[in-house]
Order: C-alpha cells, then structure tokens, then sequence
C-alpha cells in the first residue's frame, strides 16, 4: 500500500499535462491553444508549488511523517511545469528569439518576477537527489530555504499581470502568505523555545 | 464599381420598411454585379429586433475588392465560430470563454441608444430605427487586441458619423463619449467586487476619429445579427485602434466638450492612453506590441506576423495624428 503512493502521485501529477495535451491535439483549446496550454500549464506550476509547501504543515497537523516523502516530487514537478510554461511562452510568444526573452525579462516586472522564481527553483531541482543532499548538509537546507522566495515571487508574477479583476490573483497570494506565514510563527517558536532552553541552561 | 459613402437619407426621415427593402434590392442587385456569386449577397429578410431575435441574416451590401481602400481585405477571416468563443468582455468575466459562456443572460429587446451632450437634436434611437434607418454594409476589418492577438472579422454595420450627423452635432462636439450597458443582476462582471473598473465601461474618440469612414457602427458579423458576447445588439468598430476601445452593447453616446476619460485609462493611464492606436514602435508594459498572433492559431503555427502601424490603416488615419508624439500620445 505504501510503496503504490508515489507510483500514484505520480500519475496523478501527469494528469493535467495529458489531459490539457489530448484538448490540445482534439483542438478543444480555442483558437488560441498555445496561449490556453501555457496559461493552464502556469497555473499548475502555482498549484503544484502550493502543494509542495503544504506537505509541511500537513505533516505537522497529521502526525503523518512520511509525507514528507511525497515533497520532492511534487517540487520537482513544480519545476517541469514552470519549465514547460516557459517553453512554450518561448515558442508562442517569442518564436523562440533569445533577444526577446532577454527584452520581456528585463522590461515586464511581471516576467521578472516568474523568471527568477524559476531561476531560483532551477538549482533547487539540480540538488533534489538524496545524494545532493547528504553532500550539502546543513546547505542543503539553507538553499532550499529558496522556496520561500520563489513563493513571493510567485505571487508578484501573479497579481502583476491582472489586468482589473484581482480575484483569481487574490486567492493565489492570500494561500501563498499563510503558507509562510506558517512557517514563520513556527521559525519564532522555535526560537524562542531556544532561548528559554539558553535561559534554563545558564 | 465604387461603393457610395453616403446614405442619401434625409437625417429627419425615417425610412419605412417597404422603400428601404426596394432601396436594398437595388443594391444587392448593383453589388451582385460586382460579386456574382457571393454568399454575402444575403437574402432578403424584414429586419427589426424580430430578425435579432430569431438569428437571421441581415440584408447588407457586401465588402468586396472594389469597396473603398481598408474595407475590405483578403486575408483569411477568422472562423464565425471562433469569433463567437473567443472574447474580451470583462462585463461577462475576464476569461475568453466566459463571454460566450454567460452573455445570454443579457437582454438586448428591447434596445436604445440615447444619444445627447453637444447636439442641436438629442434624442433616442430604438434599435428597430437602428435596423431599419441605416444602410447597412460589410466591413471586412483586421482586429488587433493589446494582448498581441488579432483576428479578422466581416463586421455589419454603418458609419458612426451617419448617426452623429443626425442628431446634429453643435460646434462644441469635441468628443464623443460611449457608454456601455450597465446591468449589474445579468452582467456577472460588474457585480465581481474585485474588479477595478467604474462601471459601466466608457470610451471615447475624438470627433475627427468618429467622423472618419472606417468608424463602424456594426450591428452584426458574418452577415447575421451581433451575438451577445460580441456586443448585441450595436457596438463600435475603430479597426487602427486597439480592440478595447471598440465598445461593446452601446446604450449612450455623449458628444462632449472636453476630452472624455476612459476605463482603462481609468485604472492604468501609464499603461492605456486615450488614442490607443495601433503602434508596434510603442511598447506596453505588459506586452510587447511588436508582434501579433493571428487567430486562429494551431500549436504547431503560431500563426506569427509583424503588426502594423495603425493596423495597417495608416492611409486612411495617419493624417489624424500629424504632429502628435505618440510616444506620448498613446
Ligand atoms: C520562467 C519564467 C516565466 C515566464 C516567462 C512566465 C510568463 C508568463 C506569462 C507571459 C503569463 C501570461 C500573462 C498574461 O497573459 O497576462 C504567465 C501567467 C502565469 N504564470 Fe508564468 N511565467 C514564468 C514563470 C512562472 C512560474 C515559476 C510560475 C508558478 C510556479 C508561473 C505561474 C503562472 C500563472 C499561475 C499564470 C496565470 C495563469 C492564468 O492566468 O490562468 N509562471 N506567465
């Protein structure tokens, strides 16, 4: 039972590129299919990102330790949508012109933004392996503290780009901040329950 | 053949039926001429809000490659049905899809449009005097979103200045004003309160823009009435500008004095000017305007070309902007 979750989850984390890829070929993307698959392949890149900061506070709340087993997966397909976004942002927008990648990220604050939340998940994805991660150490956990980032940066690339209705981009921002607003107040527990600790040592 | 600009109808008289369907088939029949064999050489049907209603085809006088310069084109049209399922009308929600999803909720019978401000003759046009006053024509118009998308589309309408000209417009008419329909329990759009637009959405051109002939009142596309989510029952036309200023389910037209403020100006002036021509020279800040995708496109083509200045319109409207900075002006 334990051994078919991640085979699952990993199905199920194929689930929405297939389905958005088989509209795609049944022409059930509208007319503009390219800009449909990217805007849908971007909002589960979000949703996944989501998913991968819950495991957390999910494995708190359960007491359900090996959860924290199904993390790296779920960032890394974070990473393979965020990726497979931009390529095709790359192809439909840009006809894959690297001057104009250069232009949109250094003139839309909003492109900045999602670039450099992929940029940041880009090394975290490299040293997702148990082997990176017991050569780094105690960095290991210092980079990927890079999250957090990439989960501002998210949200900014969100909300930058609406045009009147901030609904949608709300909902996103809001999730995102009571996720690190989580870990904060776990991060000044922690603290403060290591000074008592000092305190009590002295 | 060269396709008359002018009605010939005095601005006072209210055509009847029976003379405009003879007036109608005398034109179909000098336009067939041109264009034997056209699918658009629509069939004779009575207008009114019951032909709205029903679905039918208006009658029209067809584009054709005779009609004056920027007409007409002959690039591909995009498909009726996409046209129908791929919309901006944020009244409806801010998806592509949500317009043809939820504007048959709106109500288009019974229409008017009240047209008032800087005129010597306010009143209200009921859309069956809209229908049945005008001489309708087929536009066939490149349509260019600030979104870097663009399709083209055979538009059915008049020319906005036919109905500016009757209502007989004072010395002080600098600009003219449009006001969208507000309709808060049909129009999902309007009630979202996290939506930054001042309902009901406004739009503005300048009078020398509205009098000019490529400005179209359209009524309907591909020979049949408008469909909802494409702006029922009258919306403007102003093909050299920006999509968002081509108003949609107009309910008022005000001729003002001073220069009118827009929705999207509104909400972004840094982003969105009053003029909103089309200008690839012009950056926005959110897309690059240098390029367009014309619809539809596949996943294997993008479709991908060069925008033009003003659309590709600049022989007909370049002259407007003589000695403006659009930089500045945009
Ligand atoms: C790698 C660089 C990135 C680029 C160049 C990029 C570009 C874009 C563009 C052009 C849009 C459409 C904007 C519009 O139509 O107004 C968009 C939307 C979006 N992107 Fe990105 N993006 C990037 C990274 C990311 C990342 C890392 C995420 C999330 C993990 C993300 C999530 C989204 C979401 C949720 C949307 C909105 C989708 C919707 O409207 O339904 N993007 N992105």
């Amino acid at each position: 039972m334990q051994r078919a979750v991640k085979p699952l989850l990993f199905l199920v984390c194929l689930l929405p590129l297939a389905s958005l890829v088989w509209a795609a070929v049944n022409y059930q993307l509208g007319p503009d299919p390219g800009e449909k698959l990217m805007l849908e392949i971007g909002a589960w890149a979000a949703r996944l990102l989501i998913a991968t900061l819950l495991v957390s506070p999910l494995r708190t709340w359960s007491g359900w330790v090996s959860l924290l087993r199904l993390r790296r997966m779920l960032g890394l397909f974070c990473f393979f949508y965020a990726s497979v976004h931009l390529s095709l942002f790359a192809h439909f927008y840009l006809g894959w012109v690297a001057e104009r990648l250069l232009e949109e990220i250094v003139e839309r604050p909003y492109i900045s933004a999602g670039f450099t939340a992929w940029l940041i998940m880009l090394p975290l994805a490299l040293t997702s392996n148990r082997a990176m991660q017991r050569r780094l150490r105690r960095n290991w956990q210092r980079l990927h503290r890079g999250v957090y980032a990439a989960a501002v940066l998210v949200s900014l690339h969100i909300l930058w780009q609406v045009r009147s209705d901030f609904g949608e981009a709300l909902v996103y921002a809001l999730i995102f901040a009571l996720l690190l607003a989580w870990r904060l107040m776990r991060y000044r527990k922690k603290q403060s329950s290591a000074s008592n600790a000092k305190l009590l040592d002295a | 053949m060269r396709t008359p600009f002018k009605s010939g109808i005095p601005s006072s008289e209210i055509t009847s039926e029976s003379a405009w369907l003879k007036r109608r088939q005398l034109m179909t029949a000098v336009a067939g001429g041109a264009l034997v064999g056209s699918a658009l050489a629509s069939a004779l049907v009575s207008p009114g809000a019951s032909a709205l209603a029903a679905g039918q085809s208006l009658r029209h006088r067809p584009a054709t490659a005779n009609s004056p310069a920027g007409f007409y084109t002959t690039e591909s049209l995009t498909p009726y049905e996409d046209v129908k399922r791929y919309n901006n009308f944020y009244e409806f929600g801010t998806d592509k899809g949500d317009p043809a999803r939820h504007a048959h909720k709106m109500s288009i019978d019974p229409w008017s449009v009240r047209v008032d401000g800087a005129v010597d003759k306010p009143g209200v046009l009921n859309l069956e005097d809209i229908l049945t006053g005008f001489d309708l024509e087929e536009r066939v118009y490149r349509l260019r979103c600030v979104e870097a998308w663009s399709m083209v589309v055979p538009w059915m309408g008049f020319p906005l200045s036919d109905l500016l000209k009757r209502f007989q417009p004072t010395s002080k008419a600098k600009y003219v004003q449009f006001y969208t329909l507000l309709d808060r329990e049909h129009m999902r759009g309007q009630r979202s309160f996290t939506s930054s637009i001042d309902w009901p959405y406004v739009e503005g051109l300048r009078m020398d823009e509205a009098m000019n002939p490529l400005t179209l009142m359209a009524v309907g596309l591909y020979g049949k009435p408008m469909p909802n989510q494409n702006g029922a029952p009258i919306r403007l036309v102003v093909p050299w500008k920006y999509g968002f200023k081509s108003i949609k389910s107009i309910f008022r037209i005000r001729l003002t004095q001073r220069r009118p403020k827009t929705s999207w100006e509104l909400i972004a002036p840094q982003e969105y000017g009053f003029y909103a021509n089309v200008n690839p020279q012009v950056d926005h800040p959110r897309w690059s305007q240098k390029t367009e995708r014309r619809l539809p496109s596949t996943l294997f083509s993008p479709n991908r070309r060069d925008t033009l200045m003003f659309n590709g319109y600049g022989e007909q409207v370049a002259h407007l902007y003589k000695g403006m900075d659009l930089t500045r002006d945009y």
